[in-house]
This record gives C-alpha cells, structure tokens and sequence, in this order.
C-alpha cells in the first residue's frame, strides 16, 4: 500500500540541547534558555549535522503542544519558503507523527527539506491541573485551553470530578487491570525502567547518567497512583530535539550515513479515548496494535528482524504495551518477555538505548527517534553491534504513531 | 474542569454530557442509548457509532456493577485531593453493560475511617499491586477503610460534593 513511501526519505541530521532536569531532590544544574531558544538551537544543530544550510528548509513538523510555533521559528532562523508544515497531536503520541508527515510530504513532492522538532521549557505549570483552563482559573465551557493550545479532552467531566487527575493515574487504571488480567507484575515494571536506567548510565547526555537503580529503591519507592511507583514515571525534562528528513537521493550526499525512513505510521483505533481509553471495547488493545498492523503490512522486515527498539515510556507499562502491540511476544506476554535481561544490551531485544523518557529525559518521545538515528549510524553510547533496524514507538495511551528506520548507504562519514 | 474555593474539580459540562448531569441532579443513573439500534453508549456523543443513528434516548439504569480497576492516588496532588491522599478512585463496568464504564470515587458510605486515606507506611515492596487489596499498602485495622477490589459488586450512590454549582456526584459503595 505505502510502497511509493518505502524508503523513499532519509533522516540526515539530528540535533539537540541539554538536557534539563531535577533529580530528585536536586536543584537545576543551570540556568534553561526560553523554550524558543532551545529550539532554535535543536533544529540550528540538526541542519549542521545535516550540511544543509538553513535558507534550504522548506518544510516543518511538530506537535500540536509545541510553544514555539512555525513562523516564530522560520523568522529567527531565517529558514526558507515554506511550502509544507503541520502539527501533530496527542502529546507523546505525536513524536513519530512528525517524521512521517514530513517523509510523507518529501515522497509526494511537496517538500524537498524537512525539520522535526520538539521544544520543551517547563513553566509554573508544572502540574496537569495547574495548566490554564484545567484547575486554576474557572472557565465556563466544555473544552478549555491546555499548555500550547492543547484543549482539555471532553472526557474530562467523567473523570476529574472523581480524583483521576493525573496521566499516571489514568495509566495506572490500565496497569492494575492488565496485572489482574495476565499475572504481571511489579517485577515486570521494574525490568522496563531498570534497562532504561542501565542505558541512561552509559549515556553522558542523559538526566540519570551515573545515577545507577536497584531493585530495592523500585520496591521501596514513593508511590504516584497504586499500582506506579515513583521509579514508573518518566522525567519532567527541559530541552529540544530536532531531526532534518530529505529524499533519498539527496540524502546521499548528505555527510551523515542516512537512516531511511521505511514504514510508517499513525494510530487512532475505533472507540478510542485517549488517556482515558476505558470505553472502547477493549481498553488493553492499546493504539499501538493498530500503528504495529499497518506499519508490519508496508514494512520488508518482521519484529524478529529487529535490532532495537525505542518504545514509548513516559511510564512503564507502556513498554508491556508496546511489546505485545508490535508482536515481540504474545497478548498477556509482555511481562514475561522482560525476564532475564531481555531488554538489556545484549538482550533479545535492547530497548530504549539512550535511557528513554524514564531516565534519558522526557520531552514527548522525541529522543527516541534521535536515539534510533544513532544506533543505525553505529555511534550511540550503548550501540547495539552491527545495528540496522529499529523500531520506534510513540506515546500508548492516546492516537500514536510509529517509525521502522534503517541503516541507508552514502554519506561521507 | 472548573476549580472552587475548596479546590475540588467540578464537572465541565459539554452539550452531549448535560443530560447525564441533569438526571444526576434528580439522584437517577441514566446513560444514552441510541433510540434506533438500542445500544448504550458511553461517553454521550451525538452519533451512533453502531448505526450512525442521530436518535438518542437516556435510559435508566440499576445503578449496579462491578469493580472493573481501580487505583490509589498518592501525592503530589492540587492541595484538595493531597488532604484526603491516599485516595482510591474506581473503574465500575454496569451490570446492564459492561462495556459501559464510569470512573468514580468512593461513596461516604464505604468510608467508615476517618476519610478512605490509610496514613502512611505503603510501598513497603510487599505483594505487587496485581489487583489486591489495596496494592501493597500496610494494614492498619483499628481504622481500616474498606479496600476496592477488581470484580467488587457496587451501586451507586448520589453525593452532593461540598462545592457550589456541583451537581450530585455519582460516587460508589461497595456492596
Ligand atoms: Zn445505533
């Protein structure tokens, strides 16, 4: 169906800032530049990698709850003549949205360079209900302003009267149905965010790098929302990422190796609710079982041919999720799949390399992408030998998407 | 969702979710159906996703179901809900429909402590929160609230929430 699309497009450059967090019980390390400064100098960073000069860009890509907009940063940038641009929705369910629109729109030839990317700058709004419109002022009205424009979801009213307020309370009411349902458990979680932490400590660039987990500090942690933990969630994070996808033509000559962009995909399953999906008719079959369907029909490979995978985890059951979804283990499966190191280097299947958003840093699942990009060039901080598959996943829980990228040939270093 | 003095959330009403709030205010369960094909619907939509009938009715319910998941909510929570954590929250599946699943609290009812919160002392690393009693938390009997579970019989229960222009909250008490 796709297969006009099929490695038709190549990301050729990555970029991105600090990465800004506090560690539990820590203050900032340093000042954080203003969200549209971080930007400016992902995307800045990227088209150097890429040896594409700015004035060249013509196309743009982001999330619909990005605060830098398109024109803000065409201006600053001086970017070029902007034939395509879109946003994608959703929060973390947008990351791979963003390359696969631009691939989609460089294929079809409406645009010939593309910049994706994802600023994060951490207000006073640190909360979900302190985002404006959620709690602090009173709004008449269904559907109220969220941070950047993002609208409170109407399901809101059959929810937040009752106390379910947070992202990890609307997960963990999956979680416990899911441990209920197939006999994992807390185990199982602690496998997801323990490989990611692993990865994280390997990688200078991460929030947790050198800050090593154990099993005893998952047990005895802080609960956020029975059944998640502290050590469950993933980490409030400021910074920018950004990625540059050209033909694949072009791309040769690109001084980067290239990582063709093969299948791809977005995800928005009959019935489906977002955070909420509780009244579908089976909330368990989470969105990425749709984007996994389309994205393995177009795809030359099959999930035993991957390499690695950077898989959404803004919390850790979303790795089960994902797990089963794309078809590396059976329904009901995903917990036992993490034994004995599985997810680890070395393991059957690495996962989230870089440390992910538990413990890379969390900026909407762009760092996956960038990860996998890495990984395929052969020069991530926890490569994986002779890497020339990846999976990428976005956000569970909501409308995702989903990227297989490979190892192309050409560039000149 | 709107925010009062006392910093509870009270229900942003949309077109299609006014009915259902509507009858909540007279104490009645009362969930859309489409009026051609029949089936119940949940969240309220104009639509039939089944028949793409526009014909909706509201029809009442036993108010009956059973526990389908549920959590326990822990801090950091806005200063309202961080008083009464840790606070569960429930996931019903009716008996009419368990397709149809409403989120809801505890009702007062089932609260016999002072408050469903149990202090302190959880996480602990006992048993995984697989769907027991309380997900790990440690017992304290003297006050011991009653604990959800998954597959719990409930009904429902209408209380008024100690917030202005709030209508009657749909709240659950274990059976
Ligand atoms: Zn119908």
């Amino acid at each position: 169906m796709l297969d006009g699309f099929k490695d038709r497009t190549a990301i050729v450059g990555i970029g991105q800032t600090r990465f800004g967090g506090h560690p539990p019980g820590r203050p900032p390390e340093h000042p954080v530049e203003s969200g549209k400064e971080l930007a400016c100098r992902a995307v800045l960073a990227a088209l150097e990698d890429a040896g594409i000069d700015p004035g060249e860009v013509d196309a743009l890509a982001s999330y619909t709850l990005e605060e830098t907009d398109e024109v803000e940063l065409a201006a600053a940038l001086g970017l070029g003549d902007l034939t395509w641009f879109s946003r994608t929705g959703y929060g973390g369910g947008g990351s791979c949205a963003t390359v696969a629109q631009l691939a989609a729109a460089i294929a079809a030839g409406q645009a010939t360079v593309g910049v994706a990317w994802r600023s994060r700058r951490r207000g006073p709004r640190g909360r979900p209900w302190q985002a404006p419109g959620a709690a602090a002022e009173p709004r008449p009205g269904p559907a109220q302003p969220r941070q950047g424009g993002e609208r409170q979801p109407v399901a809101a009213q059959w929810t937040r009267p009752f106390g379910l307020l947070r992202p990890a309370d609307e997960v963990a009411m999956l979680t416990r149905r899911y441990l209920h349902e197939y006999g994992a458990t807390r185990d199982h979680l602690f496998n997801v965010a323990l490989a990611c932490r692993n990865r994280a400590n390997q990688n200078p660039a991460a929030i947790m790098y050198e800050r090593p987990l154990t099993r005893e500090m998952y047990m005895d942690a802080r609960w956020i929302s029975e059944p998640l933990c502290l050590y469950d969630n993933c980490l409030d994070t400021d910074g920018a990422l950004a990625c540059v996808v050209v033909g694949a033509e072009r791309a040769r000559d690109c001084p980067r190796r290239p990582v063709l962009v093969h299948a791809a995909t977005q995800s928005l399953p009959p019935l489906h609710h977002g955070m909420v999906d509780y009244w579908c008719e089976d909330p368990l079959a989470s969105p990425g079982w749709t984007a996994a369907h389309t994205l393995w029909k177009n795809a030359d490979l099959t999930p035993e041919e991957i390499d690695c995978a950077q898989m959404a985890d803004a919390f850790t059951p979303q790795v089960l999720f994902t797990l089963e979804a794309y078809g590396f283990c059976g329904r009901g499966e995903g917990g036992a799949f993490t034994e004995g190191g599985a997810l680890e280097l070395g393991g059957r299947l690495p996962v989230n390399t870089g440390g992910g958003g538990l413990s890379e840093g969390y900026l909407h699942g762009f760092n996956h992408i960038t990860e996998a990009v890495r990984q395929l060039r052969g020069d991530s901080t926890a490569q994986v030998p002779g890497a020339s598959s990846a999976l990428v996943t976005a956000g569970e829980c909501v409308p995702t998407s989903a990227l297989i990228l490979r190892a192309g040939e050409g560039g000149r270093r | 969702m709107t925010s009062t003095a006392p910093g509870l959330l009270v229900p942003a009403v949309d077109e299609d979710g006014a009915p259902f709030w509507d009858y909540a205010a007279r104490g009645e369960l009362r969930i859309q159906a489409c009026a051609d094909c029949g089936r119940l619907r949940f969240p309220p939509r104009p639509c039939c996703p089944y028949c793409r009938s526009f014909a909706s009715e509201w029809r009442p319910v036993s108010g009956r179901g059973r526990i389908w998941s549920f959590v326990i909510a822990h801090p950091p929570l806005p200063p309202a809900y961080q008083e009464r954590a840790p606070y569960p929250v429930l996931l019903v599946e009716l008996a009419e429909d368990p397709g149809i699943r409403l989120v809801g609290d505890l009702a007062a009812e089932s609260q016999q402590g002072p408050g469903h919160g149990q202090g302190q002392g959880h996480g602990q690393g006992g048993a995984p929160a697989s769907g027991g009693p309380g997900g790990g938390r440690r017992r304290r009997p003297a006050q011991r609230a009653p604990e959800p579970r998954i597959g719990a019989p409930v009904r429902v229960v209408f209380e008024q929430p100690p917030v202005p222009d709030c209508p009657p909250l749909p709240r659950w008490a274990l059976i």
